[in-house]
């Protein structure tokens, strides 16, 4: 079975909490130990409703003020797939941790509430699904009780979203729209029995019809060496393999490969999982290959498919960046970046435009990058990295930068 | 009839992939990196990843057991049996040492376990051998704290966590840059449920301590619970011990652990016996009850 990951969106007080707490109530993922926990948390709240969001919201401080601060990461599994929900903060002060949690996400789910319509964190959760490159944005207007479950309200909400979606969106994404009441469990597991007007999918229907494991397959070959294993036993004494997850594509026995930044070629003797020999392996999977001729491999070094024309080595490029770090990015600083598991020394010469992606507008001859905020940027790495454009091949086109002196994790990037 | 496999799925092998990716990049990130083993199946499934992961290499780190000396002798014939079986170096630690050095003191009252004691010593070790890495087997779907946990989560030379000062982890890649003195506690099976584990077991057909199985057992009930009887355990006057059928859910030290009343004797029974358990695995930990946000107090002092 596989995985599918999730990131949850939404502003203050939409529901976000209330509906993933519905998903695990209805998929019979919560014990009946938390449920107590959880009515007399409620009771101690005042409500006289089972407060569903007390489940995620898991942070002394994030219960105090009723908020999710941080990124929470949430499972649950149907027979043939397992969800990893990462939920995260709507305020606007938290793009960071949106980022962050949707940065591993296939799907992204955005919630409207059903009075209010799209506001402007709407139009911030689609842009970042799409700087991302999230391939499913599922929008679910909910409250729809609020409302008396007017399909006129769905219709007006979807509409005015049209444009904005439209602006938005990229080839192959998928986005729908859901009329749902987290709170009454309406559209959510279990068709809608206040909405028969809406003939759609339910949202686990949706969840579970969704595929996407292909597309990470047929994409340029990708292997970053991260360990060499050399045993050096009486049983293995001549073994060296390169231990590795293949980042994108397929790699077979027998295939001709090439080493970058190094240039060397070899081929493909074996693809080992622990004690089992593979005839083949593909992204995603942690694997060990071994080469029929002696080359220099160390960590840090990728292996590609020789008949691949334009192997990468990026050293002058622009990235997009999201800032992460309450200390601003500031040109001329050289920073730590690491694409993958690779680690070089960058230095941004330039910001040469800040995004703001509610309204899709951007601004020039701007000097910082402030937390939260998204722009472009010019750098320069010391050695080569073997990056690709990021909406070419999302698996192998982002990187993250790090201040040498605190060694935070500051900034993520999207090779342009 | 439906079997396991219909109603839960295969193990999904994409999590296993993730944490030997985890699991090289501690070994190439870190100078002297550790495997925190308690001998419960959440670290034993941690040392079956690591033999994965380097293979045909050895584990190139020690596994590191801090005794309580309130363990379940099972769990440490078990301890030694693991260690032998895989070739790895294992490095024991006694919370006895660091309360007759008067570094710790003995809790009492009822509840007394010497659960919160172990973090003296545990920093302790990590102190004397300079780990800068201590691999442990948290999952985030134990604990509502824990579920905001990092992968590589960072901490300072006392061993504090800091939700505030938590590195954002995007995409795969791990930052484990680090200042002198500081360490770091890696989670390589965060994102594994307790299910996931127990399938995991059942398809690798891993061993694991006997009293994971039905067993019978001297037992006494309290907080409507069934508590191993021993001698570490302080029981009231009216807690008479009782034989029982019995197996443990979870494994940490007899003070601190219930069983659980059951007849499974095989890994699809107790599989079973999850699917359909009311409480959760964490609720037969007494160390959680003790108010709403034990573990993130307990993380924020340097705890596991």
């Amino acid at each position: 079975m596989d995985i599918l990951r999730i990131a949850t969106a939404g502003s203050v007080d939409d529901g976000k909490s209330t509906l993933i707490g519905r998903l695990l109530y209805e998929t019979n993922s919560i014990t009946k130990d938390k449920i107590e926990a959880l009515e007399s948390a409620s009771k101690r709240k005042g409500l006289d409703f089972l407060d569903l969001s007390l489940l995620t919201d898991g942070l002394i401080a994030e219960r105090e003020q009723g908020i999710t601060i941080d990124v929470a990461n949430i499972y649950f599994s149907t027979p043939t797939r397992k969800y990893i929900i990462a939920d995260t903060p709507g305020h606007v002060e938290y793009t960071r941790n949106m980022v962050t949690g949707a940065s591993n996400a296939k799907v992204s789910l955005i919630l409207v509430d059903a009075r209010q319509g799209v506001v402007e964190q709407t139009a911030r959760h689609l842009s970042i699904a799409a700087m991302l490159r999230i391939p499913k944005v599922i929008i679910c207007v909910n409250k729809m009780d609020l409302v008396q479950y007017q399909e006129s309200t769905f219709n007006a909400i979807k509409d005015s979203l049209a444009e904005l979606v439209a602006q938005t969106t990229f080839e192959g994404q998928e986005i729908s729209f859901l009329p749902i009441s987290s709170l009454y469990g309406q559209n959510i597991t279990q068709k809608a029995s206040e909405m028969p007007w809406f003939k759609g999918n339910t949202l686990l229907g949706e969840l579970e019809a969704f595929e996407y494991a292909s597309t990470l397959a047929h994409a340029p070959a990708r292997f970053p060496v991260q360990f060499v294993v050399r045993p050096m036993t009486e049983a293995y004494h001549d073994f060296r393999g390169y231990a590795g997850k293949i980042s994108s594509g397929t790699f077979k026995v027998g295939d001709a490969i090439r080493v970058l930044p190094t240039g060397q070629e070899s081929t493909i003797a074996t693809i080992e999982k622990f004690e089992t020999k593979l005839d083949q392996a593909i992204a995603g999977d942690s694997v060990t290959i071994t080469l029929t001729t002696d080359v220099d491999i160390s960590r840090g070094n990728t292996l590609v498919l020789a008949s691949e024309d334009n192997a990468p080595a990026l050293k002058d490029f622009s990235a997009q960046v999201c800032w992460l770090d309450h200390t601003a990015l500031s040109p001329g600083k050289t920073y730590l970046l690491q694409h993958g598991i690779n680690t070089t020394k960058a230095k941004i010469s330039q910001i040469t435009e800040r995004l703001d992606v509610a309204t899709q507008t951007s601004t020039q001859g701007v000097d910082t990058l402030k937390l939260n905020e998204i722009g472009t940027i010019a750098l320069r790495t010391a050695q080569p990295i073997s990056a690709d454009q990021y909406a070419a091949n999302p698996a192998n086109g982002a990187f993250i930068l790090i201040d040498e002196f605190s060694n935070s994790t500051v900034g993520v990037g999207f090779v342009k | 009839m439906q079997t396991i496999q219909d109603k839960i799925g295969h193990f999904p092998r994409q999590l296993e992939d993730e944490s030997i990716y985890i699991l090289r990049e501690v070994a190439a990130q870190f100078e002297r990196p550790a495997l925190l083993f308690s001998g419960g199946k959440d670290s034993i499934t941690l040392v079956r990843l690591a033999q994965k992961a380097f293979f045909p290499g050895k584990i190139p780190f020690p596994l590191v057991h801090i005794d309580t000396g309130h363990n379940f002798p099972e769990t440490i014939e078990f301890r030694d049996w693991l260690a032998k079986e895989t070739g790895a170096e294992l490095i024991v630690r006694y919370v006895q040492d660091s309360i007759n050095q008067g570094k710790a003191t003995e809790e009492s009252g009822k509840y007394a376990s010497r659960n919160v004691l172990q973090t003296v010593t545990l920093l302790d070790t990590i102190e004397e051998f300079k780990f800068d890495a201590c691999i442990g087997g948290a999952r985030r779907d134990e604990e509502k704290a824990r579920a905001k946990e990092r992968i590589f989560s960072v901490r300072d030379d006392f061993g504090q966590w800091d939700a505030k000062r938590q590195r954002p982890e995007l995409f795969d890649m791990l930052n484990g840059r680090i200042a002198v003195g500081e360490n770091v506690r890696v989670f390589p099976i965060s994102n594994w449920t307790e299910l996931d584990v127990w399938n995991y077991i059942k398809e690798e057909k891993m061993e694991i301590p006997s009293i994971y199985y039905s067993h019978q057992r001297q037992v006494i009930e309290r907080d409507g619970m069934l508590w191993a009887d021993s001698e570490y355990l302080n029981k009231e006057a009216d807690e008479i011990p009782f034989e029982a059928t019995v197996r443990f859910r979870t494994v940490g030290d007899m003070t601190c652990t219930a069983a659980v009343a059951s007849d499974a004797t095989d890994i699809d029974v107790i599989i079973e016996e999850i699917l359909s358990a009311e409480i959760s695995e964490r609720g037969a930990r007494i160390d959680d009850k003790r108010s709403e946000a034990a573990m993130e107090k307990r993380k924020q002092q340097g705890y596991f």
